[in-house]
C-alpha cells in the first residue's frame, strides 16, 4: 500500500470514503431498526435482513412500474414510503403471530426468526426468481460531481446519506421527544409499572417491533441505489448490522451511528488495499477483538447494577 | 488496619454510583457468634452493604476484613470459599432440581471443574444433606422438585444450601418475607439455633421477628449508621423513631 | 450394573435408549439400506456429533453457540489437510509447476508448502490437531467471553460473527485453503483407499462407535455433579457463583468439550465424504445444526441424534423432489419447534409415552426437561456486566 503518492492516497481516501458512505447508510438504517428492537426489547431479529430485502424488492418493482408509466424521476420517494409501510405491516403481523409468544425466551426468538428468514428467502425466490434484479435509477441520481478532476462523488450516495440522516433524526425525535417514545422507554425500564399506569405495553411492543422492521424496509430502498437485489441479499448485511449494534452499545443512538460509520469506512478503505474479503475479515476481527476486551460496546453508558 | 478479634470488620466503607453514595463511610464490627440485624427504611443501603461484603458490588473505598482477610480484593467465589454465605432477597434456588440435589450441589467439595466431574456421593455427603434437611424442616421433601415448595420452604431451602457450606458468616436478606406467622416462628427458632457456632447478619423489616432474634441491631439511614445497640435501646432512640419506626 | 457404569449410561432407562440407538446404527441401517445410502447416513451422523455437543452446551448449559460449524470445520479441515498432502505426492503431481504440493496451491502460484500445513504430514499430529486446535480455540473464545460474564444473546452473536470470519477467510485465502471449493479429491489415508465399499463400511462403523462414545462421555458429564451445576447455572447463575463456584471455568470447560466433540464429527465427515469445504463452517451450517438439536430435543442426547437423522432425511427427500418446498419446510420447522415443541421429539415422546407405561423406560431426557423461561429482568444481565 506504499506504492501510491500522497496525492493519490488522499484521493483514494476521499473516494473510498464516499463509497463507504453508501454502505454506512445501509448499515446505519439496518442497525437503527435492530437497535430499536434489540436495545429496547431484548429481542434478536434474525429476519431483519429479509425485511430490508422487502424494501429493496418494493423499490425495484416500483421502478419497473414507473418505467412503464413514465414517472421514473419521482418514484423513488414513493418507494421509500411504500417500502416502509410494507415492512412495517409485515413486522406488525409477525410480532402478533410469533414474537410476542417468545419475549421471555430471547435465544428461542433468535432461532424462530431465523426460520422466518428462511421462509421469506424462499418466498422471494418463488415470486421474484433467483436472479438478482436492479432498480432503474432516476436520471438525477445517476451522475456524479467532481470537486477535483481526480475525485468522483456519486450523487446517489449523497442522496441516500441525506435520507439516512433524516430517518435517524426522525427516530431520535420519536424515541426521545414524543409521547410514543416515552411509552416505549417506560415499558423497557419497568414493564409492570408501565402497564399499571395505563400504557398498553403489548401495543407498544408491537409498534416498536414493526417500526424497527419498517426502518429496515427503508434500508432496502437505499440499498437498491448501490447494488442489485436478490433473494439472499439480506443475509449479506445481517451479521454486520448486529456487529454495529453490539459494538455501538445497544441502547445508544449516537453509538449506533458512530459504530456504523466506523465499520463501513474501515471496510471500504481496507477493501481498496486488500481483497474485498480480507477487508471484511480484518474489520470483523478487530470488532470481535474489541468486543472481547470491552463487551459492553464502545459507547455504552455505565449502569448502576 | 490492624488485625482484630472480630469476625467481620467493616471500616470507612463507601460506594458511590455516579456520585450518589449508597453506602457512606460505614464502619461496623460483627462479633463471633453474634446475630446482628440491620434495619432501615427502603433505600438505606442495607442490601448494598451485603452486596459489598459478598463481592457482588465493588466498593469505592474502605475495607472489609473477614477474619482478618481483606475481602474487597477477592472475587465472589473466593469470598464464599473464605467462609461467607449469602441469601438473596427473593428465594434463589434451583427450581428444576430436587431438594436433595439443591443441597448436594451446595456441598463444599468438588468445587473445581475436575473436582465436580469426579465428585462421589459419599456417605459423608448424604448424612450432611440429611442433617441439614432436618434442620430446615424439609426432610419429607427431599425428592420433591424445588419449584413445588411453598414460598416459605424455598426460603428455608436457600438457608439450608448456605448451611451445607458451613460458613463462618451467614448473611440473610429478608429471610421471612412472604412467610406465615407460624413459619416466622419456626424461622426464628432456626436462626437462634444456627447462630450458635457462627455469626449471622440479617436484614429484616418485621420488628416482631427482629425482637425474637437480634443480639444487636444496626439502623442504617442514607448509607450511614443512625444507631446501633440492643433492640430496646434502639427503639427509644429519637432519631430512629423519626426516620423509621415512627410510621 | 455397578454404580459408575450406571452413572455412565444414565441408569436402566438410559441404557435401553442407548442400546436401541446402537442397534439402529450398527444393525438395522446397515442391513436395511445399500452402501450408497449408508454412506449418506454416515454423513448425517457426523452432524449428530455437533447436535450432541449442543445438548451439552445449549440444552443443559443455556449457552447458545451459533458457531459450532467453526469446530466442525476445524476438525474436518485438519483431516482434509492430511489426506490432501498424501494425495499430493511428487509423483502424482509431477505435471504441476511445483510438484509435491496440493493442486490448488499450484494454481495459485504458491511454490512452497505453507508452514501451518507441515504438521499435517503426520497422522498422529493430525489427530492431535483435530482435538487440540478446536479446544484451544474454544478456550480462547470462552475465556475472553465468560470471564467477562458475556453470555446469552451476545455470545450467540459473537460466535456467529466468528463463524462468518472463518468462512470468509477460508474462501478468501484460496492458495492456502482451497477457497470456496474446499479441499477435494481426498482418496487415501496412509495408503488405505477410503472410497471402496469395504472402507465405507468400516468408516461408518468407526463413526457410529465414536458417536456412541461421545454420547457416553456427555452422559457421564451430565450425570456428574458438573451436569447438575450446569443446570443450576442455567437456572440461577448468581446462586451458583455465591455458592463458591467460579462459574466461568465451568462454561469454558463445557464449551471446549463441545468443540472437541464437534471437531471429531468434522474429521469423520471428511473421511466419509472425501472433501471439506467452507460451506460447513459458516453461519448457515452452524445454525442448521442447532435446529437438528432442537428438533431432537435440546435436553436429550439420544434425541439429538434422531433429530439430526430426521431433518436430514427430510432434506434429502424434499430437496430431490420439491426443492422449492424445502426451505419453506425447514423454516417452518424452526418456527414450529421453537414455538410449540421446545423440547423437541424427546419432549413429545416423554409427554405421550407417559400414557403407555411400558414405553417410559426408553426415555433418556435429563431430569429437568422443562425449558425455563428467562425472566425479562435477566435479559440485560445475560448480556453484559456493566
Amino acid at each position: 500500500m506504499f506504492d501510491y503518492s500522497m496525492a493519490d492516497m488522499g484521493n483514494i481516501m476521499v473516494m473510498q470514503g464516499f463509497s463507504g458512505l453508501s454502505m454506512f447508510t445501509v448499515l446505519l438504517l439496518m442497525a437503527l431498526g435492530l437497535a430499536i428492537i434489540f436495545g429496547q426489547m431484548g429481542v434478536i431479529n434474525m429476519a431483519h435482513g429479509e425485511f430490508m430485502t422487502i424494501g429493496a424488492y418494493t423499490t425495484v418493482m416500483l421502478s419497473k412500474v414507473a418505467a412503464t408509466y413514465g414517472f421514473v424521476n419521482y418514484y423513488f420517494l414513493v418507494a421509500i414510503v411504500l417500502a416502509f409501510i410494507l415492512a412495517f405491516a409485515l413486522g406488525y403481523f409477525v410480532e402478533y403471530i410469533m414474537i410476542r409468544h417468545l419475549y421471555k425466551r430471547p435465544l428461542d426468538t433468535l432461532l424462530a426468526t431465523w426460520g422466518l428468514s428462511l421462509v421469506m428467502q424462499q418466498a422471494f425466490r418463488s415470486s421474484f426468481g433467483a436472479k438478482e434484479v436492479s432498480a432503474e435509477l432516476p436520471e438525477w441520481m445517476l451522475g456524479s460531481f467532481k470537486p477535483t478532476p481526480d475525485i468522483d462523488i456519486p450523487i446517489n450516495g449523497v442522496f441516500v446519506m441525506v435520507l439516512a440522516l433524516l430517518v435517524t433524526a426522525g427516530v431520535y425525535i420519536f424515541m426521545y421527544r414524543s409521547r410514543w417514545g416515552l411509552r416505549v422507554r417506560a415499558t423497557v425500564q419497568n414493564r409492570v409499572m408501565a402497564g399499571a399506569v395505563g400504557i398498553n405495553t403489548k401495543k407498544v411492543d408491537r409498534i416498536t417491533f414493526a417500526l424497527g422492521c419498517g426502518i429496515a424496509g427503508i434500508a432496502g430502498a437505499a440499498f437498491t441505489t448501490i447494488a442489485s437485489t436478490g433473494p439472499t441479499t439480506g443475509t449479506l448485511y445481517i451479521v454486520d448490522s448486529f456487529m454495529v449494534v453490539v459494538f455501538g452499545g445497544a441502547a445508544s443512538l449516537m453509538g449506533t451511528i458512530a459504530s456504523a460509520f466506523g465499520i463501513a469506512q474501515a471496510q471500504s478503505i481496507l477493501q481498496f488495499f486488500m481483497t474485498s474479503s480480507m477487508g471484511k475479515v480484518s474489520t470483523l476481527l478487530v470488532i470481535v477483538g474489541i468486543l472481547m476486551m470491552k463487551p459492553e460496546g464502545l459507547f455504552a453508558s455505565k449502569l448502576r447494577k | 488496619m490492624s488485625n482484630t478479634d472480630f469476625v467481620l470488620a467493616i471500616e470507612d466503607l463507601t460506594v458511590s454510583f455516579d456520585g450518589f453514595k449508597a453506602v457512606d463511610n460505614l464502619t461496623m464490627y460483627i462479633d463471633k457468634n453474634e446475630l446482628r440485624v440491620v434495619i432501615g427504611p427502603n433505600g438505606a443501603g442495607k442490601t448494598t452493604v451485603l452486596d459489598l461484603i459478598c463481592g457482588k458490588t465493588k466498593s469505592t473505598s474502605g475495607s472489609i476484613k473477614f477474619m482478618n482477610t481483606e475481602l474487597t480484593k477477592l472475587s465472589e467465589h473466593e469470598i464464599v470459599r473464605a467462609g461467607v454465605g449469602r441469601k438473596f432477597q427473593t428465594p434463589s434456588i434451583y427450581e428444576n432440581l430436587s431438594v436433595y440435589q439443591n443441597l448436594e450441589v451446595s456441598y463444599p467439595k468438588g468445587r473445581g471443574v475436575w473436582g465436580s466431574l469426579f465428585f462421589k456421593r459419599s456417605d459423608a455427603v448424604v448424612s450432611q444433606v440429611k442433617k441439614i434437611a432436618d434442620e430446615i424442616m424439609l426432610t419429607n421433601f427431599l425428592d420433591m422438585e424445588a419449584a413445588l415448595l411453598s414460598h416459605g420452604q424455598k426460603q428455608w431451602l436457600e438457608i439450608g444450601m448456605l448451611l451445607m457450606q458451613d460458613p463462618e458468616l451467614l448473611m440473610l436478606d429478608e429471610p421471612v418475607a412472604g412467610m406465615s406467622a407460624k413459619e416466622r416462628d419456626q424461622t426464628a427458632d432456626l436462626l437462634n439455633k444456627i447462630c450458635k457456632n457462627r455469626s449471622v447478619i440479617v436484614i429484616e423489616h418485621d420488628m416482631e421477628f427482629v425482637k425474637k432474634i437480634a443480639h444487636k441491631v444496626t439502623v442504617l439511614h442514607q448509607g450511614k449508621i443512625l444507631a446501633e445497640g440492643a433492640m430496646d435501646k434502639v427503639q427509644e432512640d429519637e432519631k430512629v423513631i423519626e426516620v423509621y419506626l415512627g410510621h | 450394573m455397578n454404580a459408575s457404569l450406571s452413572k455412565l449410561v444414565g441408569g436402566k432407562q438410559g441404557a435401553i435408549g442407548l442400546a436401541l440407538l446402537a442397534a439402529l446404527i450398527f444393525v438395522v441401517l446397515p442391513l436395511g439400506v445399500d452402501i450408497f445410502r449408508l454412506n449418506l447416513v454416515g454423513k448425517y451422523l457426523t452432524y449428530a456429533f455437533v447436535a450432541v455437543s449442543l445438548v451439552l452446551l445449549w440444552g443443559n448449559g443455556g449457552i447458545l453457540s451459533l458457531g459450532q460449524g467453526i469446530f466442525f470445520g476445524l476438525g474436518g479441515y485438519g483431516m482434509a489437510m492430511f489426506m490432501k498432502l498424501e494425495a499430493s505426492d511428487p509423483i502424482s503431481t509431477k505435471i504441476q509447476t511445483t510438484p509435491g504440493i496440493p493442486d490448488f496451491m499450484d494454481w495459485n502460484q504458491i511454490t512452497e508448502l505453507p508452514w501451518f500445513w507441515h504438521p499435517f504430514e503426520s497422522l498422529p499430529l493430525t489427530i492431535l490437531a483435530i482435538l487440540v486446535i478446536p479446544a484451544l480455540f474454544a478456550y480462547l473464545i470462552g475465556f475472553a467471553m465468560f470471564k467477562r460474564r458475556v453470555g446469552g444473546v451476545y455470545f450467540a452473536i459473537i460466535t456467529q460473527a466468528i463463524a462468518l470470519i472463518l468462512s470468509i477467510l477460508i474462501v478468501g485465502q484460496q492458495g492456502y485453503t482451497g477457497g470456496v471449493n474446499g479441499i477435494t479429491d481426498l482418496k487415501t489415508m496412509l495408503g488405505w483407499d477410503t472410497r471402496t465399499d469395504s472402507a465405507k463400511y468400516i468408516l461408518y462403523y468407526v463413526n457410529g462407535a465414536l458417536l456412541i462414545g461421545a454420547i457416553l462421555l456427555s452422559k457421564y458429564i451430565l450425570n456428574s455433579k458438573f451436569g447438575m451445576l450446569l443446570l443450576a447455572m442455567r437456572d440461577k447463575e448468581e446462586r451458583v457463583r455465591f455458592s463458591g463456584y467460579d462459574v466461568s471455568n465451568f462454561k469454558i470447560f463445557i464449551f471446549c468439550v463441545a468443540a472437541m466433540i464437534s471437531a471429531v464429527g468434522g474429521a469423520m465427515f471428511t473421511l466419509q465424504v472425501g472433501f471439506m469445504s467452507p460451506s460447513f463452517v459458516g453461519i448457515v451450517p452452524s445454525i442448521e445444526m442447532v435446529i437438528f438439536c432442537a428438533v431432537g430435543g435440546r435436553m436429550s442426547l439420544i434425541g439429538a441424534v434422531y433429530g439430526t437423522l430426521l431433518v436430514n432425511y427430510g432434506k434429502t427427500v424434499f430437496s430431490e423432489t420439491y426443492p422449492e418446498l424445502w426451505l419453506f419446510l425447514m423454516g417452518g420447522l424452526f418456527i414450529a419447534v421453537v414455538m410449540f415443541f421446545p423440547n423437541g421429539l424427546a419432549g413429545i415422546y416423554d409427554k405421550y409415552a407417559k400414557r403407555f407405561k411400558f414405553l417410559r423406560k426408553f426415555s433418556d431426557t435429563q431430569p429437568a426437561e422443562k425449558v425455563k423461561a428467562t425472566p425479562v429482568s435477566d435479559i440485560k444481565e445475560m448480556g453484559v456486566k456493566a
